[in-house]
Protein backbone atom coordinates (compact mmCIF):
# COMPACT_ATOMS: atom_id res chain seq x y z
CA UNK A 1 0.00 0.00 0.00
CA UNK A 2 1.22 3.58 -1.30
CA UNK A 3 2.03 5.94 1.25
CA UNK A 4 1.23 9.67 1.18
CA UNK A 5 1.85 11.53 4.13
CA UNK A 6 4.63 9.01 5.74
CA UNK A 7 6.68 7.84 3.23
CA UNK A 8 8.85 4.97 4.12
CA UNK A 9 12.18 6.53 2.84
CA UNK A 10 14.51 7.30 4.98
CA UNK A 11 15.54 10.86 6.50
CA UNK A 12 12.87 12.00 4.46
CA UNK A 13 12.23 14.67 7.25
CA UNK A 14 15.82 16.68 5.39
CA UNK A 15 15.25 18.98 2.96
CA UNK A 16 17.79 17.09 1.05
CA UNK A 17 16.58 13.99 0.77
CA UNK A 18 13.34 15.47 0.09
CA UNK A 19 14.52 17.18 -3.21
CA UNK A 20 16.43 14.21 -4.02
CA UNK A 21 12.30 12.45 -4.21
CA UNK A 22 10.86 15.05 -6.43
CA UNK A 23 10.50 17.69 -3.61
CA UNK A 24 8.62 20.51 -4.17
CA UNK A 25 8.26 19.99 -7.87
CA UNK A 26 4.68 20.05 -7.29
CA UNK A 27 4.78 23.73 -5.94
CA UNK A 28 6.65 24.31 -9.63
CA UNK A 29 3.84 22.60 -11.14
CA UNK A 30 1.13 24.41 -9.37
CA UNK A 31 2.71 28.07 -10.13
CA UNK A 32 2.33 27.06 -14.40
CA UNK A 33 -1.42 27.22 -13.50
CA UNK A 34 -3.93 29.63 -12.22
CA UNK A 35 -4.92 29.79 -8.63
CA UNK A 36 -8.59 28.43 -9.66
CA UNK A 37 -7.13 25.64 -11.95
CA UNK A 38 -5.40 24.36 -8.52
CA UNK A 39 -8.74 25.00 -6.35
CA UNK A 40 -10.52 22.70 -8.80
CA UNK A 41 -8.11 20.40 -8.65
CA UNK A 42 -8.36 19.93 -5.01
CA UNK A 43 -12.21 19.81 -4.99
CA UNK A 44 -12.10 17.21 -7.69
CA UNK A 45 -9.87 15.10 -6.05
CA UNK A 46 -12.51 14.92 -2.98
CA UNK A 47 -9.77 15.70 -0.40
CA UNK A 48 -11.96 16.62 2.94
CA UNK A 49 -10.54 18.20 6.33
CA UNK A 50 -8.76 15.66 8.24
CA UNK A 51 -9.17 17.84 11.47
CA UNK A 52 -12.45 16.54 12.43
CA UNK A 53 -15.48 17.56 10.75
CA UNK A 54 -14.02 16.29 7.37
CA UNK A 55 -15.43 18.95 5.33
CA UNK A 56 -14.35 19.45 1.67
CA UNK A 57 -10.74 21.15 1.40
CA UNK A 58 -11.54 22.44 -2.44
CA UNK A 59 -14.74 23.70 -1.30
CA UNK A 60 -13.42 25.34 1.76
CA UNK A 61 -10.70 27.47 -0.30
CA UNK A 62 -13.27 28.25 -3.02
CA UNK A 63 -14.77 30.68 -0.10
CA UNK A 64 -12.23 32.85 0.05
CA UNK A 65 -13.11 36.09 -1.74
CA UNK A 66 -11.17 36.49 -5.04
CA UNK A 67 -10.88 40.42 -5.04
CA UNK A 68 -10.32 41.79 -1.68
CA UNK A 69 -8.35 44.85 -0.66
CA UNK A 70 -7.80 42.97 2.83
CA UNK A 71 -4.40 40.96 3.40
CA UNK A 72 -5.64 36.94 3.31
CA UNK A 73 -4.36 34.23 5.59
CA UNK A 74 -3.64 30.69 5.59
CA UNK A 75 -3.39 28.81 9.36
CA UNK A 76 -2.31 25.29 9.38
CA UNK A 77 -3.92 23.89 12.39
CA UNK A 78 -1.59 21.79 14.73
CA UNK A 79 -3.04 22.41 17.81
CA UNK A 80 -4.03 18.11 17.88
CA UNK A 81 -5.22 18.47 21.41
CA UNK A 82 -7.89 15.82 20.80
CA UNK A 83 -7.64 13.40 23.25
CA UNK A 84 -6.77 9.44 21.28
CA UNK A 85 -5.05 12.13 18.37
CA UNK A 86 -1.44 11.99 17.73
CA UNK A 87 -1.16 11.75 14.14
CA UNK A 88 0.41 15.61 13.03
CA UNK A 89 3.54 15.59 15.08
CA UNK A 90 4.30 12.78 12.76
CA UNK A 91 4.13 14.80 9.88
CA UNK A 92 6.26 17.18 11.86
CA UNK A 93 8.94 14.62 12.91
CA UNK A 94 8.88 12.86 9.47
CA UNK A 95 7.77 15.42 6.60
CA UNK A 96 7.80 18.37 8.01
CA UNK A 97 8.69 19.41 3.45
CA UNK A 98 5.43 17.95 2.48
CA UNK A 99 3.66 20.27 5.04
CA UNK A 100 5.16 23.24 3.85
CA UNK A 101 4.97 22.75 -0.18
CA UNK A 102 1.39 22.23 0.64
CA UNK A 103 1.31 25.57 2.55
CA UNK A 104 2.91 27.35 -0.08
CA UNK A 105 0.48 25.66 -2.89
CA UNK A 106 -2.44 26.58 -0.67
CA UNK A 107 -0.91 30.03 -0.01
CA UNK A 108 -1.00 29.92 -3.85
CA UNK A 109 -4.38 28.89 -4.75
CA UNK A 110 -6.08 31.27 -2.17
CA UNK A 111 -4.06 34.00 -2.39
CA UNK A 112 -2.63 34.49 0.97
CA UNK A 113 1.16 36.19 1.60
CA UNK A 114 0.90 34.82 5.24
CA UNK A 115 0.57 31.63 7.00
CA UNK A 116 1.19 30.73 10.79
CA UNK A 117 0.89 26.99 11.70
CA UNK A 118 -0.29 27.12 15.00
CA UNK A 119 1.35 23.99 16.97
CA UNK A 120 0.65 22.69 20.59
CA UNK A 121 2.98 24.21 23.21
CA UNK A 122 3.15 21.01 24.84
CA UNK A 123 5.39 19.89 21.48
CA UNK A 124 8.35 21.58 21.87
CA UNK A 125 9.78 19.43 20.32
CA UNK A 126 8.20 18.73 17.07
CA UNK A 127 7.86 22.88 17.60
CA UNK A 128 12.05 22.85 17.01
CA UNK A 129 11.59 20.20 14.36
CA UNK A 130 8.95 22.56 12.46
CA UNK A 131 11.10 25.93 12.98
CA UNK A 132 14.70 23.75 11.57
CA UNK A 133 12.69 22.50 8.30
CA UNK A 134 11.28 25.87 8.01
CA UNK A 135 14.55 27.30 8.45
CA UNK A 136 16.10 25.07 6.08
CA UNK A 137 13.20 25.42 3.17
CA UNK A 138 14.21 29.58 3.94
CA UNK A 139 17.46 28.92 3.30
CA UNK A 140 16.95 27.44 0.32
CA UNK A 141 14.77 30.07 -0.90
CA UNK A 142 11.42 27.87 -1.45
CA UNK A 143 9.73 29.94 1.13
CA UNK A 144 9.87 33.91 1.26
CA UNK A 145 10.51 36.80 -0.89
CA UNK A 146 13.41 34.25 -2.97
CA UNK A 147 10.34 32.04 -3.63
CA UNK A 148 10.12 34.37 -6.45
CA UNK A 149 13.74 33.31 -8.39
CA UNK A 150 13.50 29.61 -6.83
CA UNK A 151 10.65 29.11 -8.71
CA UNK A 152 10.66 31.83 -11.23
CA UNK A 153 7.12 33.47 -10.24
CA UNK A 154 5.76 36.58 -8.98
CA UNK A 155 4.11 35.03 -6.25
CA UNK A 156 5.86 34.34 -2.46
CA UNK A 157 4.72 34.00 0.67
CA UNK A 158 5.75 33.52 4.63
CA UNK A 159 5.40 31.21 6.98
CA UNK A 160 5.77 31.41 10.68
CA UNK A 161 5.15 28.90 13.73
CA UNK A 162 3.15 30.30 16.11
CA UNK A 163 3.51 28.45 19.56
CA UNK A 164 0.08 27.22 21.51
CA UNK A 165 0.40 27.25 25.76
CA UNK A 166 -1.97 24.12 26.39
CA UNK A 167 -5.79 25.15 25.18
CA UNK A 168 -7.56 22.30 23.68
CA UNK A 169 -10.18 25.02 22.85
CA UNK A 170 -7.62 26.75 20.37
CA UNK A 171 -8.32 23.81 17.95
CA UNK A 172 -11.67 25.34 17.10
CA UNK A 173 -10.87 27.36 14.10
CA UNK A 174 -12.04 30.84 15.79
CA UNK A 175 -10.54 30.29 18.91
CA UNK A 176 -7.37 29.46 16.90
CA UNK A 177 -7.12 33.08 15.03
CA UNK A 178 -8.25 34.84 18.79
CA UNK A 179 -5.33 32.90 20.26
CA UNK A 180 -2.97 33.76 17.03
CA UNK A 181 -4.14 37.47 17.78
CA UNK A 182 -3.05 37.37 20.65
CA UNK A 183 -6.02 37.25 22.70
CA UNK A 184 -7.41 34.60 25.17
CA UNK A 185 -8.72 32.09 23.00
CA UNK A 186 -12.62 32.48 23.48
CA UNK A 187 -13.99 31.12 19.99
CA UNK A 188 -16.14 33.50 17.89
CA UNK A 189 -19.89 33.46 16.58
CA UNK A 190 -20.03 32.43 13.17
CA UNK A 191 -21.15 33.93 10.78
CA UNK A 192 -19.29 35.83 9.69
CA UNK A 193 -17.01 32.86 8.69
CA UNK A 194 -13.20 33.11 8.60
CA UNK A 195 -13.17 32.95 4.69
CA UNK A 196 -14.64 36.40 5.47
CA UNK A 197 -13.70 37.82 8.42
CA UNK A 198 -10.63 35.82 9.79
CA UNK A 199 -7.24 36.54 11.42
CA UNK A 200 -7.56 40.60 12.32
CA UNK A 201 -11.06 40.35 10.02
CA UNK A 202 -9.14 39.73 6.72
CA UNK A 203 -10.24 36.33 4.77
CA UNK A 204 -8.77 33.42 6.47
CA UNK A 205 -8.40 30.12 5.62
CA UNK A 206 -7.68 27.17 8.35
CA UNK A 207 -6.59 23.70 7.64
CA UNK A 208 -5.48 20.90 9.38
CA UNK A 209 -1.59 19.61 9.44
CA UNK A 210 -2.96 16.59 7.76
CA UNK A 211 -5.43 18.03 4.88
CA UNK A 212 -2.10 20.43 3.77
CA UNK A 213 0.25 17.69 3.40
CA UNK A 214 -2.00 15.77 0.86
CA UNK A 215 -2.27 18.84 -1.43
CA UNK A 216 1.31 18.33 -3.01
CA UNK A 217 1.08 14.86 -4.46
CA UNK A 218 -2.46 16.14 -5.68
CA UNK A 219 -0.82 18.67 -8.34
CA UNK A 220 1.74 16.31 -8.61
CA UNK A 221 0.19 13.22 -9.87
CA UNK A 222 -3.20 14.44 -10.54
CA UNK A 223 -6.86 14.45 -8.75
CA UNK A 224 -8.00 11.55 -10.74
CA UNK A 225 -5.63 8.99 -8.72
CA UNK A 226 -6.07 10.68 -5.58
CA UNK A 227 -9.86 10.04 -5.90
CA UNK A 228 -9.48 6.47 -6.91
CA UNK A 229 -7.51 5.62 -3.37
CA UNK A 230 -9.84 3.88 -0.59
CA UNK A 231 -13.89 4.90 -0.60
CA UNK A 232 -15.00 6.92 -3.24
CA UNK A 233 -17.04 10.00 -0.85
CA UNK A 234 -13.86 10.12 1.30
CA UNK A 235 -11.06 8.99 -0.63
CA UNK A 236 -6.76 9.01 0.29
CA UNK A 237 -5.25 7.34 2.80
CA UNK A 238 -5.67 8.80 6.69
CA UNK A 239 -3.52 8.07 9.61
CA UNK A 240 -5.18 6.29 12.00
CA UNK A 241 -3.51 6.89 15.64
CA UNK A 242 -4.32 3.79 17.45
CA UNK A 243 -4.44 3.68 21.28
CA UNK A 244 -5.51 1.92 24.85
CA UNK A 245 -5.77 -1.65 24.85
CA UNK A 246 -3.94 -2.55 21.92
CA UNK A 247 -0.50 -5.13 21.53
CA UNK A 248 0.96 -2.07 18.86
CA UNK A 249 -0.56 1.49 19.61
CA UNK A 250 0.87 4.00 16.97
CA UNK A 251 -0.02 5.88 13.54
CA UNK A 252 -0.65 4.09 10.70
CA UNK A 253 -1.57 5.47 7.43
CA UNK A 254 -4.40 3.20 5.35
CA UNK A 255 -6.95 3.91 2.85
CA UNK A 256 -9.77 5.54 3.23
CA UNK A 257 -12.64 2.80 4.26
CA UNK A 258 -10.49 0.08 6.42
CA UNK A 259 -12.65 -1.81 8.61
CA UNK A 260 -12.12 -1.30 12.05
CA UNK A 261 -11.66 -4.73 12.46
CA UNK A 262 -8.52 -5.33 10.42
CA UNK A 263 -6.92 -2.00 12.21
CA UNK A 264 -7.42 -3.30 15.52
CA UNK A 265 -6.79 -6.65 14.85
CA UNK A 266 -4.34 -6.77 11.98
CA UNK A 267 -2.75 -3.58 12.08
CA UNK A 268 -2.25 -2.87 15.58
CA UNK A 269 -1.98 -6.39 16.97
CA UNK A 270 -5.47 -7.25 18.59
CA UNK A 271 -5.86 -7.06 22.04
CA UNK A 272 -3.58 -7.96 25.09
CA UNK A 273 -4.83 -11.51 26.39
CA UNK A 274 -6.91 -12.22 23.58
CA UNK A 275 -9.64 -10.17 25.77
CA UNK A 276 -12.66 -9.20 24.30
CA UNK A 277 -13.56 -5.76 23.30
CA UNK A 278 -16.24 -3.39 24.88
CA UNK A 279 -15.68 -0.38 23.35
CA UNK A 280 -14.19 1.59 20.88
CA UNK A 281 -13.98 5.19 20.60
CA UNK A 282 -13.64 5.52 16.35
CA UNK A 283 -12.13 9.23 16.36
CA UNK A 284 -10.99 10.81 19.18
CA UNK A 285 -13.00 11.03 23.08
CA UNK A 286 -15.29 13.77 21.38
CA UNK A 287 -16.87 11.35 19.01
CA UNK A 288 -19.58 8.89 19.81
CA UNK A 289 -18.19 5.81 21.18
CA UNK A 290 -19.16 2.24 19.55
CA UNK A 291 -20.27 -0.84 21.37
CA UNK A 292 -17.38 -3.46 21.11
CA UNK A 293 -20.27 -5.53 19.43
CA UNK A 294 -21.02 -3.20 17.08
CA UNK A 295 -17.58 -3.35 15.06
CA UNK A 296 -18.01 -5.80 12.39
CA UNK A 297 -17.98 -4.33 9.04
CA UNK A 298 -17.41 -0.71 10.09
CA UNK A 299 -15.24 0.89 7.61
CA UNK A 300 -13.11 3.83 8.66
CA UNK A 301 -14.42 7.01 6.13
CA UNK A 302 -16.46 9.59 7.18
CA UNK A 303 -20.08 8.64 5.49
CA UNK A 304 -19.70 4.89 6.97
CA UNK A 305 -18.90 5.61 10.22
CA UNK A 306 -21.61 8.08 10.28
CA UNK A 307 -24.02 5.62 9.42
CA UNK A 308 -23.11 3.28 12.01
CA UNK A 309 -23.78 6.32 14.33
CA UNK A 310 -20.14 7.74 15.09
CA UNK A 311 -18.04 10.16 13.42
CA UNK A 312 -14.49 10.25 11.88
CA UNK A 313 -13.18 13.08 13.55
CA UNK A 314 -9.43 13.04 13.80
CA UNK A 315 -8.98 9.13 13.49
CA UNK A 316 -7.88 9.03 17.29
CA UNK A 317 -9.24 5.40 17.81
CA UNK A 318 -9.33 4.15 21.35
CA UNK A 319 -9.79 1.00 22.42
CA UNK A 320 -11.06 -0.21 25.83
CA UNK A 321 -11.27 -4.50 26.57
CA UNK A 322 -13.54 -6.15 28.17
CA UNK A 323 -12.08 -5.26 32.23
CA UNK A 324 -12.40 -1.35 31.59
CA UNK A 325 -14.09 0.57 34.15
CA UNK A 326 -16.45 2.40 31.55
CA UNK A 327 -17.88 4.90 34.51
CA UNK A 328 -14.63 5.65 34.98
CA UNK A 329 -13.57 6.31 31.82
CA UNK A 330 -16.20 8.49 31.13
CA UNK A 331 -15.89 10.24 33.76
CA UNK A 332 -12.33 11.08 32.89
CA UNK A 333 -13.42 12.36 29.22
CA UNK A 334 -16.15 14.76 31.39
CA UNK A 335 -13.60 16.24 32.97
CA UNK A 336 -11.47 16.74 30.55
CA UNK A 337 -14.42 18.46 28.81
CA UNK A 338 -14.93 20.22 32.37
CA UNK A 339 -11.23 21.50 32.12
CA UNK A 340 -10.96 22.70 28.69
CA UNK A 341 -14.66 24.44 28.29
CA UNK A 342 -13.20 28.04 27.78
CA UNK A 343 -16.59 29.54 29.71
CA UNK A 344 -17.75 31.57 27.50
CA UNK A 345 -21.09 29.38 27.05
CA UNK A 346 -23.07 28.82 30.18
CA UNK A 347 -24.55 25.46 29.39
CA UNK A 348 -21.36 24.25 28.88
CA UNK A 349 -19.43 25.75 31.21
CA UNK A 350 -22.02 24.79 33.46
CA UNK A 351 -23.01 21.37 31.98
CA UNK A 352 -19.72 20.28 32.28
CA UNK A 353 -19.50 20.65 35.53
CA UNK A 354 -22.75 19.30 36.47
CA UNK A 355 -21.71 16.48 33.86
CA UNK A 356 -18.41 15.59 36.23
CA UNK A 357 -20.84 15.72 39.38
CA UNK A 358 -22.87 13.21 38.42
CA UNK A 359 -20.40 10.85 37.05
CA UNK A 360 -17.93 11.21 40.05
CA UNK A 361 -21.69 10.39 41.99
CA UNK A 362 -22.27 7.49 40.64
CA UNK A 363 -18.18 6.15 40.21
CA UNK A 364 -18.39 6.64 44.52
CA UNK A 365 -21.54 4.18 44.34
CA UNK A 366 -24.01 7.21 45.24
CA UNK A 367 -25.32 7.00 41.67
CA UNK A 368 -29.32 5.76 40.80
CA UNK A 369 -31.33 5.17 37.18
CA UNK A 370 -32.01 8.49 37.02
CA UNK A 371 -28.88 9.98 37.27
CA UNK A 372 -28.33 8.18 33.96
CA UNK A 373 -31.34 9.87 32.69
CA UNK A 374 -30.38 13.49 34.32
CA UNK A 375 -27.15 13.12 32.28
CA UNK A 376 -28.44 12.71 29.09
CA UNK A 377 -31.00 15.63 30.10
CA UNK A 378 -27.47 17.58 30.83
CA UNK A 379 -26.06 16.36 27.42
CA UNK A 380 -29.10 17.90 25.69
CA UNK A 381 -29.34 20.98 27.03
CA UNK A 382 -25.16 21.52 26.10
CA UNK A 383 -25.46 20.05 22.38
CA UNK A 384 -26.43 23.08 19.81
CA UNK A 385 -26.65 25.22 22.25
CA UNK A 386 -23.29 26.86 22.86
CA UNK A 387 -21.09 28.89 20.18
CA UNK A 388 -18.63 26.30 19.11
CA UNK A 389 -18.57 22.55 19.05
CA UNK A 390 -17.03 21.95 22.25
CA UNK A 391 -20.43 21.65 23.45
CA UNK A 392 -21.13 18.34 20.63
CA UNK A 393 -17.53 17.49 21.94
CA UNK A 394 -18.41 17.30 25.71
CA UNK A 395 -22.00 16.00 25.35
CA UNK A 396 -21.85 13.35 22.45
CA UNK A 397 -19.52 11.12 24.69
CA UNK A 398 -21.56 11.22 27.59
CA UNK A 399 -24.91 10.86 25.64
CA UNK A 400 -23.85 7.92 23.69
CA UNK A 401 -21.82 6.24 26.10
CA UNK A 402 -24.99 5.91 28.66
CA UNK A 403 -27.17 5.33 25.61
CA UNK A 404 -25.66 2.59 24.19
CA UNK A 405 -24.40 0.96 27.58
CA UNK A 406 -26.98 1.38 29.26
CA UNK A 407 -27.38 -1.93 30.79
CA UNK A 408 -23.40 -1.83 31.96
CA UNK A 409 -24.70 1.85 33.31
CA UNK A 410 -27.45 0.24 34.91
CA UNK A 411 -25.60 -2.34 36.93
CA UNK A 412 -23.22 0.33 38.48
CA UNK A 413 -26.57 2.58 40.04
CA UNK A 414 -29.17 2.09 41.98
CA UNK A 415 -32.62 1.01 41.25
CA UNK A 416 -33.93 3.19 43.70
CA UNK A 417 -34.84 7.21 44.17
CA UNK A 418 -33.31 9.32 46.37
CA UNK A 419 -33.47 13.00 44.95
CA UNK A 420 -35.55 15.66 45.63
CA UNK A 421 -38.75 16.94 43.69
CA UNK A 422 -37.26 19.08 41.14
CA UNK A 423 -34.74 16.45 39.88
CA UNK A 424 -37.35 14.13 39.60
CA UNK A 425 -39.90 15.88 37.19
CA UNK A 426 -36.70 16.98 35.24
CA UNK A 427 -35.72 13.18 34.98
CA UNK A 428 -39.42 12.62 33.64
CA UNK A 429 -38.22 14.53 30.41
CA UNK A 430 -36.49 11.60 29.16
CA UNK A 431 -37.83 8.38 31.07
CA UNK A 432 -41.21 7.30 32.16
CA UNK A 433 -41.98 8.24 35.40
CA UNK A 434 -45.53 8.36 36.55
CA UNK A 435 -46.28 11.31 39.20
CA UNK A 436 -47.82 9.44 41.49
CA UNK A 437 -44.88 8.49 43.20
CA UNK A 438 -43.48 11.42 44.02
CA UNK A 439 -44.69 11.85 47.16
CA UNK A 440 -42.04 14.17 49.32
CA UNK B 1 11.59 41.41 41.93
CA UNK B 2 12.21 43.63 38.55
CA UNK B 3 12.04 42.09 35.61
CA UNK B 4 14.19 43.01 32.75
CA UNK B 5 14.85 40.70 29.01
CA UNK B 6 18.00 40.46 28.69
CA UNK B 7 19.52 41.45 25.09
CA UNK B 8 19.36 38.29 23.56
CA UNK B 9 15.94 37.94 24.31
CA UNK B 10 14.61 41.50 24.25
CA UNK B 11 16.01 40.68 20.40
CA UNK B 12 13.72 37.58 20.21
CA UNK B 13 11.05 39.69 21.39
CA UNK B 14 11.63 42.35 18.68
CA UNK B 15 11.75 39.31 16.07
CA UNK B 16 8.30 37.65 17.19
CA UNK B 17 6.57 41.12 16.91
CA UNK B 18 7.72 41.19 13.15
CA UNK B 19 5.85 38.30 12.41
CA UNK B 20 2.43 40.16 13.08
CA UNK B 21 0.90 43.06 11.66
CA UNK B 22 0.22 44.41 15.58
CA UNK B 23 2.02 44.06 18.10
CA UNK B 24 -0.65 42.64 20.71
CA UNK B 25 -0.39 39.26 18.42
CA UNK B 26 3.21 38.83 19.92
CA UNK B 27 2.07 38.06 23.62
CA UNK B 28 1.83 34.67 23.45
CA UNK B 29 5.65 34.50 21.93
CA UNK B 30 6.81 37.08 24.39
CA UNK B 31 5.77 35.11 26.95
CA UNK B 32 7.39 31.85 26.07
CA UNK B 33 10.50 34.18 25.90
CA UNK B 34 9.62 35.60 29.62
CA UNK B 35 8.83 32.05 31.16
CA UNK B 36 12.08 30.77 29.71
CA UNK B 37 14.09 33.45 31.52
CA UNK B 38 12.33 33.79 34.39
CA UNK B 39 10.70 30.46 35.10
CA UNK B 40 7.20 32.25 35.87
CA UNK B 41 4.96 34.87 34.87
CA UNK B 42 5.03 37.26 37.71
CA UNK B 43 3.30 40.79 38.05
CA UNK B 44 6.28 42.39 36.79
CA UNK B 45 6.98 40.25 33.96
CA UNK B 46 2.98 41.21 32.88
CA UNK B 47 3.86 44.78 33.10
CA UNK B 48 7.35 44.74 31.62
CA UNK B 49 5.38 42.75 28.37
CA UNK B 50 2.78 45.25 28.46
CA UNK B 51 5.52 48.44 28.42
CA UNK B 52 7.00 46.82 25.33
CA UNK B 53 4.03 45.71 23.35
CA UNK B 54 2.58 48.59 24.31
CA UNK B 55 -0.55 47.19 25.63
CA UNK B 56 -2.58 47.09 28.54
CA UNK B 57 -1.08 44.78 31.34
CA UNK B 58 -4.81 43.62 31.41
CA UNK B 59 -4.58 41.77 28.42
CA UNK B 60 -1.44 40.11 29.21
CA UNK B 61 -2.76 38.97 32.40
CA UNK B 62 -6.28 37.51 30.51
CA UNK B 63 -3.84 35.53 28.23
CA UNK B 64 -1.93 34.44 31.17
CA UNK B 65 -4.73 32.89 33.24
CA UNK B 66 -6.17 31.65 30.19
CA UNK B 67 -3.50 29.34 28.87
CA UNK B 68 -2.57 26.32 31.18
CA UNK B 69 1.07 26.73 30.40
CA UNK B 70 1.86 29.68 31.42
CA UNK B 71 2.82 29.24 35.53
CA UNK B 72 1.80 31.74 37.53
CA UNK B 73 3.78 30.93 40.58
CA UNK B 74 7.42 29.41 40.94
CA UNK B 75 7.39 26.04 39.53
CA UNK B 76 10.39 23.46 40.54
CA UNK B 77 13.57 23.13 38.51
CA UNK B 78 12.09 19.70 36.51
CA UNK B 79 8.65 20.27 36.05
CA UNK B 80 6.75 16.82 36.10
CA UNK B 81 3.96 16.35 33.78
CA UNK B 82 1.89 13.58 34.02
CA UNK B 83 -0.82 12.40 31.50
CA UNK B 84 -3.83 11.02 32.95
CA UNK B 85 -6.27 11.04 29.64
CA UNK B 86 -8.43 8.11 28.68
CA UNK B 87 -5.40 6.33 26.45
CA UNK B 88 -2.65 6.99 29.28
CA UNK B 89 -5.35 5.69 32.07
CA UNK B 90 -6.58 2.61 30.35
CA UNK B 91 -2.49 1.93 30.23
CA UNK B 92 -1.86 2.65 34.18
CA UNK B 93 -1.21 6.35 34.08
CA UNK B 94 -2.97 6.70 37.33
CA UNK B 95 -0.97 4.30 39.42
CA UNK B 96 1.94 6.23 37.95
CA UNK B 97 0.36 9.35 39.19
CA UNK B 98 0.14 8.15 42.29
CA UNK B 99 3.24 6.91 42.84
CA UNK B 100 4.56 10.10 41.34
CA UNK B 101 2.73 11.84 44.38
CA UNK B 102 4.24 9.37 46.68
CA UNK B 103 7.85 9.99 45.80
CA UNK B 104 8.14 13.28 45.72
CA UNK B 105 5.77 14.15 48.41
CA UNK B 106 3.42 16.78 46.55
CA UNK B 107 0.45 17.33 45.01
CA UNK B 108 -1.35 18.54 41.92
CA UNK B 109 0.49 21.86 41.11
CA UNK B 110 2.53 22.16 44.74
CA UNK B 111 6.40 22.44 44.69
CA UNK B 112 8.96 20.67 46.38
CA UNK B 113 10.13 22.27 49.48
CA UNK B 114 13.67 22.44 47.71
CA UNK B 115 12.18 23.67 44.74
CA UNK B 116 13.25 21.18 42.44
CA UNK B 117 10.54 18.80 41.84
CA UNK B 118 6.77 20.55 41.09
CA UNK B 119 3.65 18.16 39.81
CA UNK B 120 1.20 18.79 37.17
CA UNK B 121 -1.61 16.24 36.21
CA UNK B 122 -1.62 16.98 32.82
CA UNK B 123 -4.51 16.50 29.93
CA UNK B 124 -3.69 14.72 26.62
CA UNK B 125 0.06 15.84 25.75
CA UNK B 126 -0.31 13.45 22.23
CA UNK B 127 1.10 10.43 23.13
CA UNK B 128 -1.75 8.29 23.18
CA UNK B 129 0.17 5.78 21.30
CA UNK B 130 3.25 5.79 23.64
CA UNK B 131 1.31 5.60 26.47
CA UNK B 132 1.76 5.86 29.37
CA UNK B 133 3.78 9.31 29.29
CA UNK B 134 5.42 11.93 31.44
CA UNK B 135 7.19 14.92 30.47
CA UNK B 136 9.57 16.82 32.47
CA UNK B 137 9.81 20.27 31.34
CA UNK B 138 10.08 20.15 27.64
CA UNK B 139 11.27 16.39 27.67
CA UNK B 140 8.78 13.39 26.83
CA UNK B 141 9.41 9.96 28.68
CA UNK B 142 7.14 7.29 26.82
CA UNK B 143 6.34 3.98 26.94
CA UNK B 144 7.33 4.17 30.74
CA UNK B 145 6.53 2.38 33.55
CA UNK B 146 6.31 2.49 37.62
CA UNK B 147 9.64 1.30 37.87
CA UNK B 148 10.99 3.44 35.19
CA UNK B 149 9.41 7.25 36.51
CA UNK B 150 11.09 5.74 39.68
CA UNK B 151 14.27 5.69 38.75
CA UNK B 152 13.80 8.30 36.44
CA UNK B 153 12.92 10.86 39.63
CA UNK B 154 15.31 9.15 41.32
CA UNK B 155 18.37 10.07 39.40
CA UNK B 156 17.25 13.57 38.84
CA UNK B 157 17.27 13.07 42.89
CA UNK B 158 20.47 12.58 43.06
CA UNK B 159 21.95 14.72 40.58
CA UNK B 160 22.89 18.43 41.96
Amino acid sequence: MEKIVLPEIKDFHLIDVYLANGGFNAARKAFGQSPDDIIDQVKKSGLRGRGGAAFSAGLKWSFMPKTTPKEKYLCVNGDESEPGSFKDRQIFEFNPHQLIEGIIITCYAIGAKTCYIYIRGEYHKWIKLMEKALADAYEQGFVGERMKEKFGTSFYCDIYVHKGAGAYICGEESSLMNSIEGKRGYPRVKPPFPAQFGLWGCPTTVNNVETIANVPPIISKGWDWFAKIGEPKHPGTILFGISGHVNKPGVYELPSGTLLTDLIYNYAGGIPGNKKVLCVIPGGSSMPPLRGDQLEGVKMDAESLKAAGSAIGTGGVMVMDEDTDLVKVLARIAKFYYHESCGQCTPCREGTGWMLKILNRILRGEGSTNDLDLLISVANNIEGNTICALGEAAAWPVKFMVERFRDYFEERVKKEVKLSVANKVHSMRTTEFPLSEISN
Amino acid sequence: MEFKFTQENLDKVNEAIKRYPDKLAAIMPTLWIAQEQNGWISNEVMQEIAKILEINPEDVLGVVTFYTMYHQKPMGKYHLQVCTNVSCMLRGAYDIYESVKKNLGIDNMQVTLDHKFSLEEVECMGSCGTAPMIAINEDFYENISLEKVNKIIDDIKKSA
